[in-house]
């Protein structure tokens, strides 16, 4: 016994002598300007193509650099790409940026735009942007053409998704024998640990899960960037309070997303300023027709738009961190219709049951997540409580993300919940995805679980596709979102903000837009 | 000793069969795997292919048969969301733990057995009131709780300590430890003070009641009839007995403990395995919870074997079963 006690204690003494020494060699440890940015989870890959999801397109803005990118106001603004210019009707040519170097030290040229647009076409998750492109002509070294299928409105904002990637440095096989282009969603490939881009950072040390560190490039081509940080040491906080104490104790510089809980206390600290922005993701409730005969009549429809407060809320749950929806397109976007205002009117909606002939209502079943949208539990429970003053009894189930898509598929319930970020950044996408008729073939309306089918609506849609003048195409478009309104196709409840923090002198306001892709290269730390 | 390992290991090897078969009919109702790799709107024919290619259309017992088959030599899947072995995840992630609960039970230990003894011989001192209604409060606090308001005094206010993730390691072969920088030491302070909050009490209230047992036994007295010095009486005699049924809880602790990690290290970002173990089911990587819990398996049947084992030490008057 006594000699365990006795290893023990040495054990301790040798343990603590090494932590002094250690400490002094840490104290010299010192250079420029470092970010320290938390945010709720870290990129799956280092492969751009492996999902389309707001992180890794997060990344991609880091370690590489699109042709073009979306300003803050919702233009276009150059980055690889010096000019474009519409051909003909299915071609624009993108003039590309000479000089341009990747991590690699290979050179950049149309080469690698096209080798990268035909990834794309490869990737599950990007395949299905990209299906109404041909491919890349390549005209010269830094010259090429982008050739669609037919008109497309849509061709700069798809370029946004062009981050070209090395075509050298990811051909031919690894050591293991894969080929190195491989896109691999649940296995090891070779671009899921290396990376070469043409961004201003590189990623010099990663382990998923717990930390990347990207540090300055030293051959980055924008050296008109105001941006002054060379490194970024990326820690994914997943627990909300975590990452609040994180940025209110100074062991980080900036986090995202701010829960709305703590908005209040990020904003009075002393140390700390909190940016919010209005956002593009639109949380609404479908009534499915199929399997309820009520929801067939516009009245029913309506008078639950007229019955569910969305103000209410807004002001209430989300504590006025959302915007109240009236349309699925946010202000801004090519359909949003300046006329349509949120419903909120309990005669009426009382009324129009009567009309409708069920006056004393029915019972439902609704579901909805409970850990993917902000307060998205509580948001389903307050209409299903607001319903109930309709008469409409309403069963909620809500479960955690895992479990609630394979259920939302299969339409299990009459009410279902779900929130929606345009991948396009444009207003057709939403429609395209939740309220045009269902259709196996084409994919279209693969998220309208509320089987509202309206050919009108489609119609429109599928011509904005190819209507390649911006204001007639917003007419239509507005004119889509009238119908919805109309009819009371969906129940729109709001937008979420979008929210990030720091320190008092990280300058936040100037890198972040609506998209929510912080544009960390032009980060200035004061 | 030979019958008795002989007698863990089978029952070790039915624990991880009854556990890995378990894991796989619950498996999917955790979720679809499927759906947290892919983007939104990638198609359902596209997921269908890609559920072809992981072998999650295979029938039930396809799966587990393949399952075990691969296990037998040691490989129990790849994790979809790590796209790695999912073994080699979590060893690399179950230093963070050992480490926490080490240090979690160093302080538990150094404080519970003179806690617990002073309490026990003095019972009606107004520190020995305190120190019990302490207690009390300590057992009854939620360890996330617990921690919330650690962080919130120490890391937001005071601004002594940080309050999040491992801080700097130190690699020795693929160990990597905080326990041997500063920066490491810091980093655990709370979240081991956090862990042991719940534990803590505990012991010293069973130390307490143990001793306060042991010193109204016979031999106790006849000690003090001797005239043994008081000392001896109390920190050898009557503590050594005190110890066994410390010994038998603590081994059973040392399993609520990793469950209690789970919490911690959900607050505190610590990369271990808790933290593991939560997001795998946020994400339904169903191959790593199987993993995972079939090595938590292993780590409680050779917690109880150690307890076993050491429980003869202390009391030559318990002899293991079969140890001839």
């Amino acid at each position: 016994m006594k000699k365990i006690l006795w290893c023990f204690v040495g054990a301790l003494i040798a343990i603590s002598l090494v932590v002094v020494t250690q400490g002094s060699a840490q104290a010299q440890a010192a250079s420029g300007k470092t970010l320290k940015l938390a945010m709720d989870a870290d990129p799956v890959s280092l492969d751009p193509h492996v999902q389309l999801s707001g992180g890794m397109l997060q990344y991609s803005h880091m370690a590489f650099d699109p042709l073009v990118r979306w300003t803050k106001d919702m233009q276009f603004e150059l980055r690889l790409a010096t000019r474009w210019e519409l051909i003909d009707a299915n071609t624009m040519r993108f003039y590309l940026r000479k000089g341009v170097k990747f991590h690699s030290g290979n050179p950049f040229t149309a080469k690698d735009v096209k080798w990268t647009v035909e990834r794309l076409k490869r990737s599950q998750d990007f395949k299905g942007l990209f299906e109404p492109f041909v491919g890349v002509n390549i005209v010269d070294d830094y010259t090429c053409d982008l050739v669609t299928k037919e008109p497309y409105s849509l061709v700069l904002s798809m370029a946004t998704y062009i981050f070209p990637m090395d075509s050298v440095f990811y051909t031919g096989t690894d050591e293991a024998g894969r080929p190195k282009d491989a896109i691999d969603k649940t296995g090891p490939s070779f671009a899921l640990n290396n990376e070469s881009g043409t961004g201003k950072y590189r990623v010099t040390k990663r382990e998923q899960g717990v930390e990347t560190i990207f540090e300055k490039f030293k051959d980055y081509w924008d050296t008109n960037s105001p941006g002054n940080v060379d490194k970024i040491i990326l820690t994914p906080i997943k627990n909300d309070a975590t990452r609040v104490a994180a940025l209110l104790s100074g062991d980080v510089d900036f986090i995202m997303p701010v829960p709305p809980q703590d908005y209040d206390r990020v904003a009075n600290s002393k140390n700390s300023q909190l940016v919010t922005m209005s956002g593009s993701r639109i949380i609404i409730l479908q009534l499915n027709q199929n399997r309820r005969p009520e929801f067939k009549d516009p009245r029913v429809r309506l008078a639950i738009d007229y019955a569910i407060n969305n103000e209410g809320i807004v002001k209430t749950i989300m504590k006025g961190t959302a915007t109240v929806a009236a349309q699925q397109a946010p202000e801004g976007f090519a359909g949003y219709n300046p006329n349509l205002k949120p419903r909120y009117d309990l005669d009426k909606a009382k009324a129009l049951m009567k009309e409708a002939g069920y006056e004393k209502g029915f019972t439902c079943s609704m579901i909805a997540p409970n850990n993917r949208y902000v307060n998205d539990e509580k948001i389903a429970e307050a209409a299903a409580a607001m319903l109930a003053r309709i008469n409409i009894k309403v069963n909620l189930k809500t479960m955690p993300k895992a479990q609630y898509w394979d259920q939302f598929d299969a339409q299990v319930a009459d009410i279902q919940l779900i929130g929606w970020h345009p991948d396009t950044e444009d207003s057709a996408n939403y429609s395209e995805f939740l309220v045009m008729c269902p259709n196996k073939e084409t994919g279209y309306g693969q998220y309208n679980s509320g089987n509202y089918c309206n050919s009108r609506v489609d119609q429109l849609v599928l011509a904005s596709q190819t209507e390649t003048d911006a204001a007639k195409r917003s007419v239509m478009l507005q004119e889509v979102e009238q119908i919805l309104y109309d009819e009371a196709a969906y129940i729109p409840l709001h937008w979420q903000n979008l929210s990030w923090a720091g320190k008092k002198n990280v300058g936040i306001e100037a890198i972040v837009n609506v998209m929510n892709f912080p544009y960390f290269g032009d980060l200035v730390i004061h | 000793m030979f019958a008795f390992t002989v007698r863990r290991i089978i029952q070790g090897v039915f624990v991880m069969l009854v556990i890995s078969f378990l894991c796989f009919t619950i498996q999917h109702q955790i979720g679809d795997p499927v759906r947290d790799i892919v983007g939104i709107s990638v198609s359902a024919d596209e997921r269908e292919a890609l559920r072809d290619k992981m072998g999650l259309n295979d029938p039930f017992f396809t799966q587990y048969v393949r399952f075990l088959g691969k296990a037998v030599q040691g490989d129990v899947g790849m994790s979809f969301f790590f796209k790695r072995p999912a073994l080699q995840v979590i060893l690399s992630k179950a230093p963070a733990t050992l480490e926490l609960v080490f240090v979690s039970s160093l302080i538990i230990i150094f404080l519970s057995v003179p806690l617990g003894i002073y309490c026990a011989i003095n019972p009606r001192s107004i520190l020995s009131r305190i120190i019990m209604g302490l207690s009390i409060v300590g057992v009854s606090i939620p360890v996330f709780l617990t921690a919330i308001m650690l962080i919130y005094i120490f890391s937001v206010e005071l601004r002594w300590l940080p309050s999040f993730g491992r801080g700097q390691l130190v690699y020795i072969g693929g160990w990597g430890s905080g326990l041997l920088s500063l920066n490491g030491l810091k980093h655990l302070i709370l979240p081991s003070i956090a862990l042991s909050s719940i534990m803590l009490p505990l012991f010293i209230r069973l130390i307490r009641s143990q001793m306060m047992e042991v010193l109204e036994t016979d031999y106790i007295k006849f000690a003090w009839a001797k005239g043994l010095h008081k000392k001896r009486i109390w920190y050898v005699h009557a503590f050594k007995n005190t110890l066994l049924p410390v010994i038998t809880v603590g081994g059973v602790q040392i399993g609520t403990m990793i469950a209690f990690t789970i919490l911690t290290e959900t607050v505190f970002q610590w990369q271990g395995l808790g933290f593991l173990f939560i997001e795998a089911v946020e994400r339904a990587d169903t191959t790593l919870l199987v993993a995972y819990l079939m090595v938590v398996g292993i780590i409680f049947v050779v917690v109880n074997t150690i307890v076993d084992i050491i429980y003869g030490l202390v009391n030559p008057m318990v002899r293991i079963q079969g140890s001839q």
